[in-house]
């Protein structure tokens, strides 16, 4: 009781005797310790020995002979640290041409008048409507057309340009006075000059927020990765795993099937325990990706 | 009015004013150039990929081949009313229809209530969030091999905790009638807690003096909800209900891992099937049939929306 009276402290006085927010509290408690099943049974069954038998399994209660077999297993039949190089390898290459070409074009709507201005923007706001993903017929055939079929550059070149981005960085370009921007201009700086040393580095908080949606999305992304990438060495995380859960489902593996689960996920989860509000604010504007 | 007449009019002005237009053209051509040239590498990948694929689905979905080495033929609205006809494809609609409702009204329900119970911002809230927002981040396809097991036949996490209260062990993924509800339980339990972060922030939106005066008014927690906060939130409900849909189209990854739309096509949705038809069957034509009608639809749907995101993006 005491609890839930130091939770409802801050509450308008008229509203700390109702019934029905506390109960609406305590389903959500409720749901939150069932939406953390999963993760709880991943981590337990990481640990649990092998000796422990099928049955023993689902067990949530954590083996009492604790054994990392299970990661050692996943470690040497998936091929996880290739994939892991492989994902990092495509989120960075994105992410670096995204960061041109959003500050480029987001300058260019934020500062500039152009003729077409605003045909040019609604081509952009069509991007978002377009969801890529249903593209991937067309864009397999055009990757493949231009030698890039099983190629990470392959898996990375649809996103080159984001709408989101340019949009995001629009909004952050326009918030810096333009006071800063004419004395450098006064000074001689040219155009790009401008960009790089006073529109860039007061937009820092817009970029990492863009960097958290563009990495966590294209860290998730299995499809596309799925259809262009044929050779094992070349496959990203998401595709590995699929492939590593398939063969350790036919043998009933499912410690190892959750260890090599646990590793591709743990590196997002660490990043997100650590800048947790940054996340939260960032998925927040990214309503649309 | 005749034609001639107005034709005749700006010819004898025009000789002196065309060189000044075309001038004043150059002019602002010029003046926009350096805009251009920045926006030049955004529109070069989304002319490749966006517009450029929007095109190529349209232009291949006029042809087929006889067989995969054969040269295409212009078959005109053939693919499209063969994927009209085919069974699977009406099937995955269905399907994708089911799934979409199945998926967004429990998730956006949820995600309501979850946000109005977490919207007071202290410690245990926090965490409660952070718990929920977790399965936001990762892949579709890690979601896939943990509830492989958990809806394993017997000794799953869910059998071997809940089984015993039904009579007859379901097999959540093997049997045709259950497979597409099992596949929904995880979209929900992925999505809810993204949902529930804009239904925060719609929250905060709500004028905290209007609140003030429903508790003086002795207004109890349901009239406030229905008749304060519930209006407040519907631009959010708008929004959240376009992505929720959005997802139940693009977002089917667990599809491949756990069913690869089977038993019996009971899980088979829209891009599986665009899938298959492309990657196992060879058949471009077909695919592309199937992608330019998703499109259509799709597009239809973001329309109403588009003016909703016009707004937010600030206009042009």
């Amino acid at each position: 009781m005491k609890l839930i009276d130091a939770l409802w402290k801050d509450a308008p006085l008229a509203t700390r005797g109702e019934i029905t927010p506390k109960l609406g509290f305590a389903l959500t408690v409720l749901l939150a310790i069932v939406w953390l099943i999963p993760f709880l049974w991943m981590v337990v069954a990481t640990l649990r020995p092998a000796s422990d038998g099928i049955n023993a399994m689902a067990e949530l209660m954590p083996s009492l002979k604790p054994t990392l077999d299970n990661v050692r297993d996943a470690w040497e039949i998936g091929d996880f640290p290739r994939y892991t190089i492989n994902t990092t390898i495509i989120c960075a290459g994105i992410l670096l041409v995204q960061f041109v070409t959003i500050t480029l074009a987001g300058f260019a709507f934020a500062r500039l008048d152009f003729a077409g201005k605003t045909l040019i923007f609604y081509l952009f706001l069509m991007q978002l409507m377009l969801v890529p993903v249903l593209l991937i017929v067309p864009n397999l055939s055009l990757v493949a057309q231009l030698g890039l079929y099983d190629t990470l550059a392959g898996v990375m070149m649809p996103f080159f340009a984001s709408a989101f981005g340019t949009f995001l960085m629009r909004q952050a370009f326009e918030a810096i006075p333009t006071e800063l921007e004419d004395a450098a201009l006064i000074d001689g700086a040219s155009l790009f000059q401008r960009i790089r040393h006073i529109y860039v580095p007061l937009s820092m908080p817009s970029f990492s927020a863009f960097a958290i949606i563009s990495v966590t999305s294209h860290w998730n992304d299995f499809l596309w990765p799925l259809m262009v990438i044929n050779s094992p060495d070349k496959r990203p995380l998401t595709v590995g795993l699929s492939v590593f859960t398939k063969t350790a489902e036919g043998t009933q593996a499912w410690g190892t099937i959750a260890a090599g689960t646990l590793m591709v996920i743990a590196p997002l989860l660490v990043v997100f325990l650590i800048f947790q509000k940054r996340f939260i604010s960032s998925f927040v504007t990214s309503g649309i990706k | 009015m005749s034609l001639a007449e107005p034709a005749a009019l700006p010819v004898a002005t025009s000789a002196a004013a065309r060189p000044d237009v075309l001038k004043r053209l150059i002019v602002r051509f010029k003046a926009s150039l350096p805009a251009y040239l920045l926006l030049l590498p955004s529109l070069v990948f989304l002319a490749l990929f966006t517009y450029g694929a929007m095109g190529r689905v349209l232009v291949d979905a006029l042809y087929q081949r006889a067989t995969p080495k054969a040269p295409v033929r212009f078959v005109g609205l053939d693919n499209i009313s063969a994927v009209l006809a085919d069974p699977a494809f009406t099937g995955a609609v269905i399907n994708n229809l089911i799934y979409a409702v199945g998926t967004a009204v429990p998730s956006i329900g949820l995600a309501l209530l979850f946000a109005l119970a977490l919207s007071r911002t202290h410690a245990v809230n926090s965490a409660l969030r952070a718990a929920l927002f977790l399965p936001v981040l990762i892949p579709m396809v890690a979601a896939s091999a943990l509830f492989l097991f958990i809806f394993l036949p017997n000794v799953g996490l869910l059998d071997y905790y809940i089984g015993r209260l039904l009579p007859v062990l379901p097999n959540w993924l093997g049997d045709p009638d259950i497979a597409l509800y099992a596949i929904m339980i995880i979209t929900i339990w992925k999505n809810a807690g993204y949902y529930m972060l804009f239904f925060l922030a719609g929250l905060q939106a709500v004028p905290e003096d209007v609140m003030e005066a429903a508790h003086l008014d002795g207004a109890g927690p349901y009239q406030r909800l229905r008749h304060i906060i519930l209006p407040e939130l519907k631009p959010t409900f708008l929004f959240v209900t376009v992505i929720a849909i959005l997802n139940a189209v693009t977002q089917v990854d667990h599809v491949f891992v756990m069913t690869q739309g089977g038993p019996s096509n009971s899980t088979n949705l829209v891009l599986f099937y665009i899938y298959q038809q492309a990657v196992e069957h060879y058949d471009i034509g077909k695919a592309s049939a199937a992608t330019l009608l998703t499109l259509a639809a799709l597009m239809g749907l973001t329309a109403l929306s588009f003016r909703t995101m016009a707004n937010r993006e600030g206009g042009p």
